[in-house]
């Protein structure tokens, strides 16, 4: 397994030693333009998700890589052999499919056999694998099972067996969480996760979850209406989002939208210095980067402004409040649990946390 | 929750309907196969006798072997026909799969008296397919065996019971959820191999259920024997009918009648046992 630390820094990832390659990939559908000139490395052990709303293309992407749909344009690379030319069976890589597809008429076993067996690999190396493989996943006291008889969980470990019994070099994973409530999908992320790590199998993982994007991966790309948005490891992405629709979707956040003149940033009743040229702006502030002011100096790296608390949602370790910062201008706070709060107070935050983003 | 009254009362028209037009015939049948014939008048003496007709005179064996063989030669052309055809519609057809779905059941709106005569028509020593044969000199006399054969038979019940088997194998095979199939491909498996190990066994229940449509409906079937069959063609039902009319022994006619609902009964129960087997939640 290529080294995959936990938070690789962007740069050295990909291009080192990229398994897979898309260049300059599209596809549409009649006079739909579903994906918009895709061009995205991943590496070797990496674990990449895919982020994006309904109809962001996400999926198309993931199905022109296991190759159930053909590009419209752009070419498609693995190890050095181009991929998009070959007919899904003949490809390295294997899916998990979001509602599992598992064959019905076949024991949990024999959906694990199944790519063996069709591979014609030898019946005891057959079996030997098929019990590595549930093994892995914790199910084999369910090899005899039928699809029906299992729980949503259950199947869904199954699927992963299935597909890693193969040791494809590539594993394409198409929202197989989203079918399981919340609590049994958190304990699956963590698991995925871990057996990512074991096996050293590269995830390329479909999601709409950011909660769940952002738990899982080395690297995010967001695709917006089919084009690439961003694409950077988590603490990144949500650190420093590019754009509005990026600081929107990963994490909740305030746009202020404003303009900068003279050194001078000012959106509605905010002003700090900023020595950028003239122009409108957009900067992305977390809630989590505005603080109650503490009684002292004012730093000159920091802005404070007093506001009225208009609501406060209580969310056991954290406080919501949305404040009103004077002429409508609404923030939303994200404060450690400290009680009941009211009236006007004075709010703090560092410059630097302002994030300029384009539109 | 509906009341006991009104479930009782919802429930007498199915079982009256049940009670006299199926229970209280075949009851009859069963009786009169017991009675007897003497001078021309059914006599109710019970007794085994025409059972015993039935299995020493080789006669009736002969005709039931030759039936259930038409019928099995049904079942097998017609899904052999019914099978792919079934198959492109399910998957291959595209736009044209409505069009192609309303041609396959229109035949079934034509009276069957109607498609008995355009066969005999057909195959007949002056029909269609003669008079095309002579006109491209490949034969000079007509073929005989077009027209009154148990090929004649076959073909046309095979033309009438094909749409029945096309039908559950086309909802079986409609049924199949797609990603199935993609995962089969996804797992390294060709299309053969996708046929073989995901559709054929989640089809077998249309399968069976449409082969067992074909030979039930042809077992009994005495129209295509007369029609178009002749007397080498002369199936099961034929005798039954001729017992009960021109030969006026209504008892061994019975007879023959419960060893046939016999025959389909069992067949039936088999069916469905397999059918049991193979379904899949």
């Amino acid at each position: 397994m290529s080294a995959s630390p936990a938070n690789p820094p962007e740069q050295t990832t990909a291009e080192a030693t990229a398994l897979l390659e898309v260049r300059s990939v599209g596809k549409r559908f009649g006079s739909t333009q579903v994906l918009k000139n895709i061009s995205l490395d991943i590496a070797s052990g990496e674990f990449l998700t895919l982020l994006g709303e309904s109809g962001s293309g996400k999926t198309t992407l993931l199905r022109l890589i296991a190759g159930f749909e053909q590009p419209s344009a752009g070419e498609i690379w693995m190890g050095g052999e181009r991929l998009d030319i070959l007919p899904p069976y003949k490809r390295p890589v294997n899916t998990v499919f979001q509602n599992y597809a598992l064959f019905p008429h076949l024991s949990a076993r024999d959906n694990v056999a199944y790519g063996l067996r069709v591979k014609g690999t030898p019946a005891s190396e057959t079996s030997s694998r098929v019990e590595e493989a549930l093994s892995l996943v914790k199910m084999q006291g369910f090899a005899a099972s039928r699809p029906s008889q299992l729980s949503g969980g259950q199947q869904q470990r199954i699927a992963l067996a299935r597909a890693l019994v193969n040791r494809p070099q590539l594993l394409l994973l198409d929202e197989p969480l989203s079918a399981l409530d919340a609590n049994l999908r958190k304990q699956m992320q963590s698991e995925l996760k871990a057996l990512q790590r074991e096996i050293g199998i590269t995830f390329l993982f479909v999601t709409h979850d950011q909660e769940e994007a952002m738990a899982l991966s080395d690297r995010i790309a967001l695709l917006r209406d089919g084009a690439l948005e961003q694409i950077a490891w988590p603490r990144e992405i949500y650190a420093r989002p590019a754009t509005a629709y990026t600081a929107q979707f990963i994490g909740q956040t305030n746009l202020l939208r404003g303009e900068i003149r003279g050194s001078i940033a000012t959106c509605g009743a905010l002003r700090w210095p900023l020595e950028e040229a003239d122009g409108p702006v957009i900067f992305s502030l977390r809630p989590e980067a505005i603080r109650l002011s503490a009684d002292g100096k004012r730093q000159a790296s920091e802005v404070k402004f007093r506001a009225v608390i208009r609501q406060q949602l209580y969310g056991g370790s954290s406080e919501t409040l949305e404040v009103d910062c004077g002429n409508g201008q609404m923030l939303r706070v994200r404060i450690p649990a400290c009680g009941p709060l009211a009236g006007e107070r004075e709010f703090v935050f560092s410059i630097s946390d302002a994030i300029r983003v384009k539109e | 929750m509906y009341s006991r009254t009104y479930k009782s009362l919802v429930s007498i028209p199915p079982l009256f309907w049940v009670g006299a037009f199926l229970l209280l015939p075949y009851a009859l049948m069963f009786a009169h196969s017991l009675w007897a014939v003497r001078e021309g008048v059914i006599v109710h003496e019970w007794n085994w006798s025409n059972y015993k007709i039935l299995f020493a005179n080789p006669l009736y064996a002969q005709v039931l072997f030759r039936t259930m063989r038409i019928a099995a030669s049904v079942t097998l052309c017609s899904l052999l026909l019914g099978y792919p055809l079934a198959y492109y519609l399910a998957f291959h057809a595209g736009a044209r799969k409505e069009l192609l779905y309303q041609l396959v059941i229109v035949p079934l709106w034509v009276s069957y008296l109607v498609r008995g005569y355009a066969w005999k028509t057909i195959l007949g020593s002056e029909g269609v397919l003669n008079g095309f044969l002579q006109y491209l000199h490949l034969r000079h006399e007509p073929v005989g065996f077009f027209l009154y054969s148990p090929f004649a038979v076959v073909l046309m019940l095979t033309h009438i019971y094909t749409p029945f088997v096309f039908l559950p194998i086309y909802a079986a095979l409609e049924h199949i959820p797609r990603p199935l199939l993609e995962a089969s491909q996804d797992l390294g498996a060709s299309s053969l191999q996708t046929f073989r190990r995901v559709i054929l066994p989640l089809s077998m229940p249309g399968l069976l259920a449409g082969a067992t449509f074909a030979f039930v409906l042809s077992l009994g079937d005495f129209l295509a024997p007369i029609l178009v069959g002749g007397p080498s063609g002369t199936m099961i039902a034929n005798v039954v009918e001729s017992l009960f009319g021109a030969a006026f022994d209504w008892p061994l006619g019975a007879a023959i009648s419960v060893g046939i609902l016999v025959i389909t009964i069992s067949l039936l129960l088999l069916s469905e046992f397999l059918e049991k087997r193979w379904a899949f939640k």
